[in-house]
């Protein structure tokens, strides 16, 4: 068997190492383009499960890495000029440029041929090759994976220091173009990484476009002063770049396989790169040796076992990117809101699972919510909302009335205050007219009455054509229902394309603008209510020539400035046609884009299913209010004995 | 969790009689529902057309198409379609529609393939909202409605219109995100209750090449993932009480699990392994 492996970072030295380990009789040769001891980047992060892998693949590289190591369990955040620290979260990193000399020490000894300074210009001949050559990968470029790139996150450049910290920093600094901020830790007893980042528009109002290496290096030097303790930075090729999100749809093409950073990246502000590298070439190494070397089902059976781990790190670390991309938007959230939110932000880490790493974190964000020094998690936290007072997070119970008959969306349902805590006044618009939703949703009655909207198109198909609103009437009956709501908060439904929603939105209104009718309904109501007053608005239409996020943000703000309390936070639904992205939790991160940048409360729902979900988000300041769908629950099991009794429905 | 069964109607070579000898075992066995596939450039057999046979051939067992791919069909004679099997066998129709996969298909059908999630949603809206039933018999009340895809509209559709979901297969894990996926749909569209929610798989007993085969031979149109479908062929008994088990699990109501060897005696195994 004759194996080449392009590329002598990690992964590819480390499959090297596995794969002769595992045939003595294998002819396994690595091609890396530079010298053996030229690097770049400075130190890489491991954690705990990843070492328990190293482990078992190799203990001779294991014990040899971990010997290096520098270890810590503390994330410290620097923000407005406080630090607040949490623990609990181990973390172990190597110098790079160590960690190739371990593994290049151990090729040596098991017999794997290293040439360096090789250029690989065409494909290899071999049994086997290997592309294990970065992101930039000219292994997979020669073949079909179905390869996509695209670039996410903020511009960043990786400097190294000769200042040590002690702990994982994430350091925020305010500048006059906006807000940098820096990642660094330790990697060995003298040195630690030092990653700067910002927006780009940040980064181009702060002239560092202009910049060369550098000017950038002294600016990022002087900026971070108090973090490096007068230390310097240095420097090694460290440019600004753009973080590449890299997918393929297949990781193998004939007898060429691809690993690490070629096959996939993950954003470095969750430090996985490497993590992730070295856990495919155990994969791989594992596959082969389970199928003797036969490479199809090899490649299928390493791809199956490596896509799920690495899609929810890809996914995380997107989430993680996009963060940092926002960020100005939380520098008004208290420290330890924003450090929690900061913990939180790549949902892999919630309320729950910090409260076992680190329960002194936990019990001072609870703390800060509940307003004593031991109080109940976020989601049980007292609210406030134009003087009415809420014992919890989750009491909102939605009530919903049409506020006349035409604005019905059904025929069976009443026109008329239930008295639930948040009662909801709908016009259905357009979205009038149809079966009861037990059967479907926009299904027309054969015999309807006469729907209205701001558009003559019909909702969906089948469905009747709409006629012009009489505004004053509607005006009329949204006050008048207004004027008779018997609820805690009052709620003007502006989401999902009915009548108030299809106004604010392009897809269905031609008018310049859009705000006016919806708006003179909010200060109509708004003159008439005085509790707590709620908008229900879609905050993006999930279609190209909709709203986008940053009109709904906008829109969000104009209903705040207008009177309203509180933001009810929806999705789509504008027209029937939409591209939703579902998932559990899918409107969290619109309900934080509002919160956050219309600085405005906000009531979320969109499947949320756990208590644990709920005091992350509050905890985080992602949402001040939730609406949860808890499941009935299966913990217990009718005792009946065949397999067809099936699971129990044991309600609460 | 209900478990079902496919009839071999796309294992290139099953012969009408094997399809119905499948349909009576399956309908005197322990299975819920006999499901079919759709596609037109293969050598398979047409769902509905399969489905009208196994209704006279059974009197107890759901008849699922898992799924059949509306938009290759014009609305009102899709709805004719399904409405006749659902009348033929008594009201057991479960209606699974999707996209599809296969622009050959389209062509040899001689549809426009750009433009099919739109019609497949004026399918379901047709149906479901009994538009013309007074006009277009027999009647389809009752029939029960699955919509599958992946797709963020896939998953409003199904919301919209649908009584639950059809997965399209693989591991637990894949059927439980997706599963994930329809009740946050179901949830935003404010439908009472939950989506039924339905799974599949593929086994494959005796003659384990044929079946690891066929399915790269049937999945060849989706390149390197056909490989892929292949190695996830349930083999063993074990393999399969893992499936069942893992899919129960993650909130399956009723798994499909299609044969890939047309032969008779794959369903006996099947039973035993289910026992």
């Amino acid at each position: 068997m004759k194996v080449v492996i392009v590329g002598g970072g990690p992964a590819g030295l480390y499959l090297a190492i596995l794969l002769r380990k595992l045939d003595r009789g294998a002819d396994v040769r690595v091609l890396e383009r530079n010298e053996p001891d030229a690097t770049f980047g400075f130190g890489v992060v491991f954690s705990e499960e990843t070492l328990g892998a190293l482990r078992d693949a190799d203990p001779e590289t294991h014990l040899e890495i971990t010997d290096t190591f520098a270890r810590w369990d503390r994330i410290d955040i620097r923000f407005q000029g406080r630090e607040l620290s949490s623990r609990g979260h181990s973390f172990s990193a190597i110098a790079r440029k160590r960690l190739l000399e371990i593994l290049q020490e151990r090729c040596r000894e098991l017999g794997v041929t290293l040439e360096f300074g090789a250029e690989v210009e065409e494909l290899p001949e071999a049994d086997l090759v290997v592309g294990a050559d970065g992101a930039n990968s000219f292994v997979r470029g020669l073949g079909d994976f179905g390869t996509k790139v695209r670039p996410e996150g903020s511009k960043y450049v990786w400097f190294g220091t000769d200042h040590v910290f002690d702990a994982f920093t994430f350091a925020f600094r305010e500048t006059e173009h906006g807000l940098f901020n820096a990642h660094a830790y330790p990697y060995d007893e003298g040195m630690s990484t030092f990653i700067v980042e910002c927006p780009e528009p940040v980064w181009r109002a702060a002239g560092l476009d202009e910049l060369d290496e550098q000017e950038s290096l002294a600016f990022c030097e002087q900026l971070f002063a108090n973090e490096l303790r007068g230390r310097e930075l240095f420097s090694n090729r460290s440019l600004w770049l753009d973080f590449p999100k890299i997918t393929n749809a297949s990781w193998h093409d004939g007898n060429v396989v691809i690993l690490g950073d070629a096959a996939h990246t993950a954003h470095f502000s969750i430090g996985s790169g490497t993590k992730l590298a070295m856990e495919d070439s155990i994969s791989l190494a594992a596959a082969l040796a389970r199928r003797r070397w036969d490479l199809e089902p090899a490649f299928v059976d390493y791809e199956l076992e490596r896509e799920p781990f690495v899609e929810r790190t890809q996914d995380a670390a997107s989430e993680s990117a996009a963060y940092f991309g926002r960020i100005a938007s939380y520098s008004h959230l208290e420290p330890i809101q924003f450090a929690f939110n900061l913990i939180t932000r790549a949902g892999r880490i919630t309320h729950a699972t910090l409260g076992v790493r680190d329960p002194q974190f936990t019990r001072a964000l609870d703390g800060w919510l509940g307003g004593r020094a031991v109080s109940p998690p976020p989601a049980f936290s007292p609210f406030e909302l134009r003087g009415v007072r809420f014992e919890n997070r989750f009491e909102l119970v939605e009530g919903k009335v049409a506020v006349s008959q035409d604005g019905r969306i059904s025929p069976e349902e009443a026109a008329g205050p239930e008295g639930k805590v948040l009662l909801r006044l709908t016009h259905a618009g357009r979205r009038g007219a149809t079966q009861p939703r037990s059967r479907g949703v926009d299904l027309a009655l054969a015999d309807g009455w006469q729907i209205v909207a701001p558009t003559k198109r019909p909702y969906g198909p089948f469905g009747a054509i709409p006629g012009a609103p009489d505004e004053e009437a509607v005006v009329d009956a949204f006050v008048t229902a207004a004027r008779s709501a018997d609820a805690a908060v009052l709620e003007i439904d502006m989401a999902h394309g009915y009548l108030l929603g299809s106004y604010l939105s392009p897809l269905t209104n031609d008018e310049d603008d859009r705000l006016r009718f919806p708006l003179r309904v909010l200060e109509a109501v708004r003159a008439e209510w005085e509790g707590p007053l709620s908008v229900r608005l879609s905050v993006t239409d999930w279609h190209p020539r909709g709203n986008q996020v940053e009109d709904g943000i906008a829109i969000a703000r104009a209903m705040r400035e207008a009177g309203a309390d509180l933001i009810h936070v929806e999705a789509g639904q504008t027209i029937h046609d939409d591209r939703p992205q579902y998932r559990r939790g899918f409107l969290t991160a619109l309900s934080d884009r509002v919160r956050n940048e219309a600085r405005v409360p906000t009531l979320v729902g969109g499947y949320l299913t756990t208590l644990d979900e709920a005091n992350t988000i509050v905890g985080a300041g992602r949402a001040d209010l939730v609406l949860l769908d808890l499941p009935d629950t299966e913990i217990e099991r009718p005792l009946r004995p065949s397999r067809a009794a099936s699971l129990g429905e044991v309600r609460a | 969790m209900n478990v079902g069964v496919g009839l071999p109607t796309t294992v290139p070579g099953a012969t009408g009689e094997q399809l119905l000898e499948w349909a009576r075992r399956a309908d005197e066995g322990p299975f819920s529902s006999v499901a079919v596939l759709d596609r037109v450039v293969y050598d398979s057999y047409e769902p509905f057309a399969a489905l009208a046979a196994a209704a006279a051939a059974t009197a107890r067992v759901r008849l699922a198409t898992m799924i059949a791919i509306g938009p290759l069909r014009s609305t009102a004679l899709l709805a004719k379609q399904a409405a006749s099997v659902h009348g033929l066998s008594g009201g057991r129709l479960t209606l699974g529609l999707a996209v599809g996969a296969r622009t050959e298909d389209f062509d040899a059908a001689g549809v426009e393939h750009k433009g099919r999630g739109k019609k497949l949603g004026e399918q379901l809206a047709y149906i479901r909202g009994d538009v013309d039933g007074d006009r277009v018999g027999p009647s389809r009340d009752g029939i029960e409605i699955l919509v599958g895809g992946l797709s963020g509209p896939a998953y409003a559709r199904m919301a919209r219109y649908a009584d639950g979901y059809a997965h399209n297969g693989g591991p637990p894990r894949a059927f439980a995100n997706a599963a994930g996926r329809a009740l946050a749909a179901w949830s935003d569209l404010g439908r009472p209750g939950k989506p039924k929610l339905w799974g599949q798989g593929y086994f494959a007993f005796g003659d384990l090449d044929r079946g690891d085969a066929y399915l790269r031979d049937y999945y060849a149109f989706t390149g390197p993932f056909a490989e892929k479908i292949a190695a996830g062929n349930l083999t063993s008994a074990r393999a399969v009480k893992d499936y069942v088990r893992g899919y129960e699990e993650a909130g399956c109501d009723e798994l499909v699990l299609f044969p890939t060897v047309a032969d008779v005696e794959e369903l006996e195994r099947l039973q035993e392994a289910l026992a």
